[in-house]
């Protein structure tokens, strides 16, 4: 089976400069793959440092040290060392993300919003927009809303203009950040029944569910990021 | 004791001719290019056209004939004291027919006889510079004469095409010389823009005040500015001229009487009488004769 | 991913007698790429855009251009002429004033046609038919067209520079301080405005400003500098959620969120 996620020794902390320059390490030599068709759940306490490393992967912290390997267009491109340039070809092409939150631009209609990374990928505008409605719809969002900017919208509702946004396109690795964590019962299976076809279409998945339920439904596997926490290296 | 000999021959000192002819020789080699110089107090003042005078003093010799004419006219107080002044100081001979003139000095019109080879037509220019409507500053016209950057004279006439419906410049409607430099023929009407392009004579602009000097040499294209949709138009009169009844030719309102009268008339004195004088006659003066019959 | 950059700048500084204005900075620009250069005022930014777009010739460090014909030409040996040519051609300047970018005493229409007619379009109806659009583009009636910007507000003054600028489809886009003068509702509206043309069109900008919201919501990539150095510079969400330099670190606590 295909690996497109390879994380090997990968190091983080912070500086914090504005506090007389501590530094906070936050994991040390994480290391791990994800394959093809795989749902990995990174598991542990809060603040253990499960999100700074989705952030890593998807090129938005920088590591100080250590190797992200993905597959991207028959290559491997290394997101540690990558330059902008090349991380948003992958971000376009190859590496997905839901985020705990939607970052709203003003005066874009949700509809818009989700279909903007098919349009990016260069899809007409009709048929983005199509496939945006299908998600919509299956994630319950009601119809009068779709014409709007979210940036009114309930919590819940952001959430799931966030995970259309993030299914929409075929990318081959979907990092996702608790994409469940405000939402109701329905919507949280219709999430998982979206994850399964994603696994069925040999889609590399990591992800973050605090919810015990999801978690069950959907992980092959769990990595405990513990493992990779610089205070139990200290101990 | 003469006249003359208290003058220098056409006014102007040797030193000074030699360096406008220098300034003319250039813009003639540079055609619609503004050629600067150091314009000279002259005994009249700036607006009665000292850029034509200085340029008609520093090409004319004691061979030449003269023609003076101000708004198509021979006999206005302009055109009379100009005339009288080079007779004075250069004791030339005078005209009033354009074909007999070797230079005529013109301030706002261009005869309507076509002009020949050997002639010159001097203009005089209040405002040389076409771009400054638009872009007063002088350091940055000239750039954008340097690099034919002359896309500004058209949103110039866009913008009268926008606001009337047409372009409704009538007079001082520039021009490009030679394909290559956009010039002002000074407030000529457009009418006569066409008599412009490829003509025998030579066309010598001077600006006193402005310090330019510019000219059109024989045969050079000059082409009015407009756009494909809305081409450049000269104006048309209903009726011919009601003295000679000339048609094709640029009228003035002439009113008669405080009822409202009026009638049109050449504004090329000279040409209106040469064509009375051979025998044309316009509405007006056949009223007149069958009157007096 | 084309895989030429549209512009190459290696060590461009600029010096004011003794004092920096910018020091040897060096970066390419890719095509559909947009650049946001951050920073407190007095840090250089405005002197390196003026750099780059040849308003301003640096000290030393050249720039080098890709002309639509495929050959770089090193922006500071080129000829005026073709220089300025570029200018009202292939790029737009977006000033922070918008009368420093529009002519204040010609119509709507004719400021937006004004580029049309400097490369040769001599058709006043086509002229007019595009200004009608791009006013149309950048949300000002067509019942405006004939008007003078004088009579506009900050926000339409400064969406018609932008029809200006963008009017000769250029490839490479600066800006300076796009939103400065404006209130907070009008800026919302301009940049998401800017954001859909430049996502649309494709174009390449470098966007000078001091609000990071701006360099968040328009630029893939970003550059800060501080006393006339490049001192961070990096994918624009990394640099924001992740800011390794003690200034940056400092510029991005000191607003609320962007
Ligand atoms: N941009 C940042 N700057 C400084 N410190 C940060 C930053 N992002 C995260 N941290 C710190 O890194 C550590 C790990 O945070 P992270 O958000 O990755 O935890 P988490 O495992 O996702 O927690 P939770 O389960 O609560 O979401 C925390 O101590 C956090 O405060
Ligand atoms: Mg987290
Ligand atoms: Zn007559």
């Amino acid at each position: 089976m295909a690996t497109p996620l390879v994380v090997s020794e990968v190091f983080k902390s912070f500086t914090m400069h504005l506090r007389d320059g501590i530094k906070l390490p936050v994991v040390n030599d994480v290391s791990f793959s994800v394959a093809s068709g795989e749902c990995v759940v990174l598991g542990g306490p809060s603040g253990i440092g499960k999100s700074s490393i989705l952030k890593m992967l998807y090129g938005n912290y920088a590591v100080d040290a250590g190797q992200i390997l993905v597959s991207h267009k028959d290559r491997l491109v290394d997101i540690a060392s990558a330059d902008p340039r090349t991380i948003i070809d992958v971000r376009r092409h190859t590496l997905g993300y839901v985020s705990q939150f939607l970052r709203t631009v003003p005066r874009v209609a949700a509809l818009d919003v989700v279909a903007e990374p098919l349009v990016a990928r260069g899809i007409q505008a009709p048929e983005a927009k199509e496939k945006a409605s299908d998600l919509l719809a299956r994630l319950n969002l009601p119809r009068e809303l779709w014409s709007l900017p979210p940036a009114t919208f309930s919590g819940g509702e952001q959430q799931r203009v966030n995970i259309a946004r993030g299914f929409i396109t075929s990318h081959s690795i979907l990092l996702l950040d608790e994409p469940t964590a405000s939402l109701d019962a329905v919507n949280r299976r219709v999430v998982v029944d979206m994850i399964a076809e994603k696994k069925r279409e040999g889609v590399a998945l990591l992800g973050i569910f605090h919810d015990e339920e999801v978690r069950e439904a959907v992980a092959d596997r769990i990595l405990d990021v513990t493992r990779f926490s610089p205070r139990k290296a200290a101990a | 004791m003469t006249d003359l000999a208290t003058y220098n021959f056409a006014y102007l000192d040797e030193q000074t001719k030699r360096m406008i002819r220098r300034a003319i020789l250039k813009a003639i080699a540079i055609p619609g290019y503004q050629v600067p110089f150091a314009s000279r107090e002259m005994p009249m003042p700036y607006g009665w056209g000292t850029g034509g005078v200085q340029v008609t003093a520093s090409i004319i010799g004691p061979e030449d004939v003269l023609k003076v004419i101000d708004q198509g006219a021979d006999d206005t107080t302009n055109a009379v004291s100009i005339r009288a002044f080079f007779q004075k100081v250069a004791n030339v001979a005078v005209t009033t027919h354009t074909k007999d003139a070797t230079i005529i000095q013109t301030r706002h019109r261009i005869p309507e006889q076509k002009l020949t080879e050997g002639q010159v037509l001097v203009y005089q220019v209040p405002i040389p510079e076409p771009l400054r409507f638009l872009e007063p500053r002088e350091t940055e016209t000239r750039k954008m004469h340097a690099l034919e950057e002359y896309g500004l004279m058209h949103v110039k006439l866009y913008e009268d095409i926008a606001h009337n419906g047409r372009i409704s410049k009538t007079y001082a409607y520039p021009v490009k010389v030679a394909g290559r430099y956009v010039m002002d023929p000074s407030p000529t009407p457009k009418f006569d823009n066409p008599k412009m392009h490829m003509s025998e004579a030579l066309q010598l602009f001077g600006a006193g005040r402005e310090k330019r000097i510019y000219a059109v040499p024989p045969y050079t294209e000059v082409v009015s500015l407009d756009f494909e949709d809305y081409p450049f138009e000269i104006q048309k009169f209903e009726q011919p001229c009601a003295l000679c009844g000339a048609q094709g030719v640029y009228l003035d309102e002439v009113v008669l009487d405080d009822k409202g009268g009026r009638m049109f008339v050449c504004s090329d004195t000279d040409h209106c009488e040469d064509r009375r004088e051979h025998g044309h006659a316009g509405e007006l003066l056949a009223q007149n004769k069958e009157a007096a019959e | 991913m084309t895989d030429t950059p549209l512009l190459k700048v290696s060590g461009v500084s600029k010096f004011y007698g003794s004092r920096i204005g910018c020091k040897d900075v060096s970066f390419e620009l890719w095509p559909g790429e947009v650049l946001a250069i951050v920073g407190e005022s007095g840090s250089g930014k405005t002197t390196l855009l003026n750099c780059l777009s040849t308003r301003l010739m640096p000290t030393t460090g050249s720039v080098e251009y890709r002309m639509r014909d495929g050959n770089f030409r090193d922006l500071y040996h080129m000829s005026e002429a073709e220089r300025r040519f570029l200018m009202r051609t292939d790029w737009g300047f977006v000033h922070q004033n918008p009368a420093d970018g529009l002519r204040m005493t010609v119509s709507a229409g004719a400021n937006v046609g004004e580029r049309l007619m400097a490369v040769g379009d001599r058709h006043y109806g086509n002229i007019r038919a595009t200004a009608n659009d791009w006013l149309t583009r950048v949300e000002i009636g067509t019942d405006r067209i004939d008007d003078q910007p004088r009579a506009f507000s900050g926000g339409m003054r400064q969406r018609l520079q932008i029809a200006r600028n963008l009017v000769t489809s250029p490839r490479l886009v600066f800006m300076d301080e796009p939103t400065g003068g404006l209130d907070v509702s009008v800026q919302a509206r301009l940049l998401d405005l800017v954001r859909g043309l430049v996502n649309d069109l494709g174009l390449s900008a470098i966007v000078v400003t001091h609000d990071l919201a701006v360099a968040r919501l328009l630029s893939h990539r970003m550059m800060v500098m501080k006393d006339g150095h490049v001192i961070e510079h990096g994918l624009t969400d990394r640099v924001l959620d992740d800011p390794r330099e003690p200034y940056t670190q400092l510029l991005v606590s000191s607003i609320l969120q962007v």
